[in-house]
């Protein structure tokens, strides 16, 4: 029963966030701001995993292949394909519920906490709206984080690949650019676009309808995560089943 | 003026405010006291729409609140200043930008017209230099001037403060009492405040209405509350030592 009420109250908080729009001139600063919180802000540590994580997934791709009559260039390719289609896209986006959702989740929880957003419910401004809006507009340019994944995972495979004396750099190429689908792409950042959704809207569920005091805060973010990440995985094999099944 | 008519408000089985009929005057200082517990909370934000309630009018200048279009609500709520017990100032802004929201949010004035207002109300809350300051390096004092400065730069016809010394010391919440009250007087605004301090009882209650267990026990001013017989608000009103030390003072100078 709670859940289905949390389901519904989740879905009015989305109806709540495109009325009542607030003002132009304040909006613009709270998106600018949150594209610098969300966006600008996680591209470190998104570039740093990629790049490593394309690595390994090249170097275990590469171990695995014993079998002399499986060309070479399939390392580039498993490489290829493992990012663009799921690490990017799915595995980036677990790592933002727990780095974005979490900032989200505690920044808003905070304001619930201290009265800052009965104050602003009390001056007649949607609070959900300015709030939360501002972040779903600010995720739209999540698909530059992926893009940005996705090219750095193709990338720490090739050097993994090549210093680590994997195989060639020609071979990788070949690789890469072998069986290119560019549905794929399509698939890839539409399920990013829908990542980008869940990553805006339930940890700022989690944080608006807090209750308590600030150790709430910090279970909220931690409830936050989980939830954002369940559905983030159930969405991911929703739509793998529709668009690839 | 703001009028409450038999209002009823519950949480689930909790009855918390039972059948409150009370007035709040224009121009004039009005508390909410009682102890903790009582519903002053949940009154101030009933009367402030932040909750909803099952039974009971409040109305403003006439307007039931109830019966107003979600545009007119909004409307008032524009000509609503609000001080939270925490202060509750937005803590990524400065000390000016929160001063100054209010009026980015609901007005079509230009920077520099804002500016010259957020100078003036912050001089008016004596905080000519803290402009640049980030609230968490403003003292308890300063944040709830500043909260006050908030709440007045749009110009409301109602101020409501919730609890607007808790956590200051006594000569600061007097500082902040006398404030309240020359705003009040200077604007003619309609000011309720929620307190369980009987100093400011005794500096700004020109109307003050005593909750208990969620009813209306008494109302009456400053003046009249050292006279009542009311048990219930004479047990609340002399509980501390010091009270009670004025009390049989001001009794030993009537006889």
């Amino acid at each position: 029963m709670k859940y289905l009420h949390n389901i519904g109250t989740y879905f009015i908080m989305i109806k709540d966030m495109f009325r009542k729009p607030t003002k132009w001139s304040v909006m613009k600063t709270l998106i600018l701001k949150d594209i610098d919180d969300l966006i600008i802000n996680s591209l470190g540590i998104v570039a740093f995993i990629s790049f490593f994580v394309g690595g390994v997934v090249a170097i275990q791709t590469s171990l695995n292949i014993s079998n002399p009559l499986i060309p070479k260039y399939l390392v580039g390719f498993a490489t290829r394909q493992s990012i663009i289609l799921e690490f990017a896209p799915t595995f980036i986006s677990i790592i933002m519920a727990g780095k974005v959702g979490s900032f989200i989740t505690s920044s808003i929880g905070t304001m619930r906490v201290t009265e800052q957003i009965d104050a602003l419910e009390v001056m007649g401004i949607n609070a959900i709206n300015y709030l939360v809006f501002p972040k779903f507009i600010a995720l739209t340019l999540y698909p530059f984080i992926i893009s940005i994944a996705m090219f750095l995972g193709i990338v720490g495979g090739l050097a993994a690949c090549v210093y680590g004396g994997y195989g060639t750099m020609e071979d990788y190429i070949d690789g890469v650019q072998n069986d290119f689908i560019p549905f794929h792409m399509t698939y890839a950042f539409l399920k990013t676009m829908v990542f980008a959704f869940i990553l805006a809207t339930i940890p700022s569920f989690y944080g608006y309808f807090m209750k308590g005091g600030a150790l709430e805060v910090g279970k909220a973010s931690t409830t936050s995560f989980v939830w954002t990440s369940v559905v983030i995985i159930l969405v991911n094999y929703l739509i793998t089943s529709l668009l690839l099944g | 003026m703001i009028e409450v008519n038999d209002l009823h408000k519950s949480f689930g089985d909790a009855h918390i405010l039972k059948g409150i009929t009370t007035s709040f005057e224009k121009g004039k200082t009005n508390l909410i006291i009682g102890q903790s517990g009582s519903g002053k909370t949940v009154f101030l934000k009933c009367l402030l729409g932040l909750f909803d309630y099952e039974k009971g009018t409040i109305s403003y200048d006439g307007k039931i609140i109830s019966d107003l279009s979600p545009d007119a609500k909004r409307d008032l709520r524009a000509k609503i200043g609000m001080v939270f017990q925490g202060s509750a100032l937005f803590d990524s802004m400065t000390i000016a930008e929160n001063v100054m929201f209010p009026l980015r949010m609901f007005t079509k004035q230009s920077l520099s017209e804002m500016e010259d207002r957020v100078n003036v109300v912050l001089n008016r809350v004596n905080l000519p230099d803290a402009h640049k300051k980030m609230p968490s390096e403003a003292s308890g004092g300063m944040q709830k001037r500043v909260a006050i400065a908030r709440a007045i730069v749009n110009n409301p016809k109602y101020l409501f403060c919730d609890e607007p010394n808790s956590g200051l010391d006594p000569k600061t919440a007097i500082v902040i009492d006398n404030l309240i009250q020359e705003i009040t007087d200077e604007f003619s605004i309609t000011t309720v405040i929620n307190s369980h301090d009987m100093n400011s009882v005794m500096e700004i209650g020109e109307k003050i209405v005593f909750l208990k267990n969620g009813f209306k026990e008494w109302e009456g001013s400053k003046e009249t509350i050292f006279r009542t017989d009311n048990k219930a608000v004479t047990d609340f009103v002399y509980s501390s030592e010091l009270f009670k030390k004025v009390r049989r003072m001001y009794q030993e100078e009537n006889q």
